[in-house]
């Protein structure tokens, strides 16, 4: 269990989370959606342990993340930002081979294992014809499965009940995504999670949270302004709070989860 | 996906493949390194012979080739790989830090501050030696320090963690502010001593004896203890510090030893052979089109394919134009740039 008990964290001086407490339960797929700045990476970055908070505290199964080293904890928790640029270009095969750096001694290089669970992670992302691609020379949401796959990668162990306890964070995965490839990191994401990778996803794409996560944390200005399941957070009114846009939310049945349609804004004032 | 983990015959193969990258690439290279070394001392004015050399029935005292081999051009020739093999590993490391591909070991301002040191000694006029180290190294290394110091100091400064950018804008900055001290001296300083600085910037490796190198190594020897801890982390660091945390590195501990392992490396090889360009961009480029971009097969190559060329180009400039020599930074311009341009469009 992933937890933030009271967080407050800001760049330099500018305060960008307030008194942040949510819980992110094992096994859950949660969203975490809000306005732009409304601080939903900075909270990724709060529970990947990247940055520390400036009070309060993130805790992994109860204890403190600074306790952990960062090997320890890269082998229990993943983080895919929002784009990966290579300075150099590496092969897919070895961007994904890198997500075994927790697992491997100093000087040590991947044995056949390493390759093996590599070409899983791989084959679990669809991504199997690209392993000897430049990732530099991939499309945006090739790059995504990509990087997903070292994700993977890193948190397979040849200990088969470790991965149950493991948590994915993504940060706005389908941002740039044409509509085809958002749906397919949509159900990737889905079936990770059944596999029992715990699931934290930002996104501005409110029918992928409501059609991907089960539980949604709100942002805005900093502050959680709703926490629970999705059908209960994902609101018309809470929908209007955030954007301030008049929008129509009910129960597609051929979609089979929440659909949220935007309604047209009334202008407050007319072109002249 | 974890319940099995029985490993395919394909992944044994791939695996076998990985393994001879990594143990043959730097093995051939090292080889050709050793090779250049030893027949590099042949090469000069008066022919010897490499039998002759290792002649054991005649004693040193008689035998003029192996003085020649040992006294003369040895000395000479073990500084070249040394400064050759530093300098393309610094650049290794430099571009993977900065995440640049432009980057070289001068940019940091490191050379900069190194001859702003030999600068200032040459135009004094210090003659003095210590245990057989000229002062001019002495003074440049110092300076090398003092630059490394204060980018140093100015890149911790902001935030946590060391600032690339910072570390970027102080180095460019250092090195004109320095190239601005070091043409102030110049204008104070007289023809001759002139002269000598710029034969000095040209780069030079007669360093007259095994002094210079026997101080030079143990400095050498701890940045490349340095740089064996920082392949796997610098692989990562290149596709981002974020992303490299979450993979696992510890990003401060890892920019921190590249920073100093690097500038501690140019350091030693400038004061010895003085701001020899172009080694520590082409050669981690070189490297790269042939092998990949996986720092543990990158920077092992590099040093050993930057030792091998800078000895080669040394060999060059001590007979082209025999008995004159030409500054060595001339002709691994002149040789580096064109095959760098070669093998830049080969694979288009």
């Amino acid at each position: 269990m992933l937890r933030t008990n009271t967080v407050s964290f800001g760049y330099d001086t500018k305060e960008v989370l307030h008194d942040i407490s949510v819980c992110i339960h094992r096994g859950s797929l949660t969203g975490i959606i809000g306005p732009n700045g409304s601080g939903k990476t900075s909270l990724l970055r709060l529970l990947s342990g990247v940055y520390p908070p400036t009070t309060g505290q993130v805790t992994l199964e109860g204890q403190d993340l600074a306790n952990y080293s960062r090997k320890t904890l890269a082998r229990r928790l993943a983080a895919i930002q929002q784009q990966t640029e290579t300075t150099f270009d590496y092969t897919v095969l070895e961007i994904v081979l890198m997500g075994r750096y927790p697992h491997l001694e100093n000087f040590g290089i991947e044995g056949p294992l390493d390759l093996e669970l590599a070409t899983q992670a791989l084959a679990a992302t669809g991504t199997s014809d690209l392993a000897s691609r430049a990732f530099s020379t991939l499309s945006g949401g090739e790059k995504q499965r990509v990087v997903i796959a070292g994700a993977l990668a890193q948190l397979s162990s040849t200990n088969p009940t470790v991965i149950e306890s493991n948590i994915l964070l993504l940060d706005e995965p389908t941002t740039s995504l044409d509509l085809n490839y958002q749906l397919e990191i949509g159900s990737l994401l889905q079936n990770l999670n059944e596999t029992g990778i715990t699931m934290v996803v930002s996104t501005h794409d409110l029918n992928l949270a409501a059609s991907v996560c089960r539980d949604l944390i709100v942002l805005r200005d900093g502050k959680v302004v709703a926490c629970g399941k999705t059908e209960d957070v994902l609101t018309e009114e809470t929908v209007r709070h955030l954007y301030g846009v008049n929008v129509h939310i009910a129960h597609n049945s051929a979609a089979g989860h929440l659909l949220v349609v935007p309604m047209r804004q009334h202008r407050r004032e007319p072109y002249d | 996906m974890t319940e099995k983990t029985h490993v395919t015959p394909m992944n044994t193969l791939l695996f076998r493949q990985l393994q001879l990258k990594f143990l043959a690439t730097p093995w051939v290279l090292g080889s050709l390194a050793i090779l250049v070394c030893l027949l590099a001392p042949l090469v000069g004015p008066t022919p010897i012979k490499l039998s002759r050399v290792f002649d054991n029935s005649v004693s040193f005292a008689d035998n003029v080739d192996a003085q020649i081999f040992f006294i003369a051009r040895l000395p000479r020739v073990l500084a070249g790989a040394l400064v050759g093999g530093s300098l393309a590993a610094a650049g290794v490391v430099l571009q993977a830090l900065l995440r640049n591909p432009l980057a070289t070991p001068f940019t940091l301002g490191v050379s900069a501050g190194a001859s702003l040191g030999a600068m200032v000694v040459i135009v004094l006029g210090i003659p003095f030696a210590l245990a057989g180290l000229p002062a001019v190294t002495l003074a440049s290394f110092i300076g090398s320090l003092v630059a490394v110091g204060i980018v140093y100091f100015l890149a911790r400064l902001r935030r946590q963690g060391l600032s690339t950018t910072v570390l970027l804008l102080a180095g460019v900055t250092l090195n004109s502010l320095f190239s601005a001290i070091i043409m102030f001296v110049q204008y104070l300083a007289d023809f001759s001593q002139n002269f000598q600085a710029v034969r000095w910037l040209m780069g030079n490796l007669d360093v007259s004896g095994y002094e210079p190198i026997l101080w030079a190594l143990p400095l050498l020897m701890a940045a490349l203890v340095g740089f064996t801890y920082l392949p796997r982390s610098l692989n990562l660091l290149t596709l981002g510090t974020e992303y490299a945390a979450t993979r696992g590195v510890d990003v401060l501990k890892t920019q921190r030893l590249a920073f100093l392992s690097a500038s501690l490396a140019t350091g030693a090889a400038v004061s010895l052979g003085g701001p020899i360009g172009f080694i520590g961009i082409i050669v981690p480029h070189i490297v790269r089109l042939l092998v990949g971009s996986d720092h543990r097969v990158v920077l092992p190559s590099a040093t050993f394919l930057g030792a091998a060329f800078l000895v080669t180009c040394d060999a060059g400039a001590r007979t082209i134009m025999a008995p004159l020599e030409l500054p060595v930074g001339v002709i691994t311009a002149m040789l580096g740039g064109p095959f760098f341009l070669w093998l830049l469009i080969r694979n288009r």
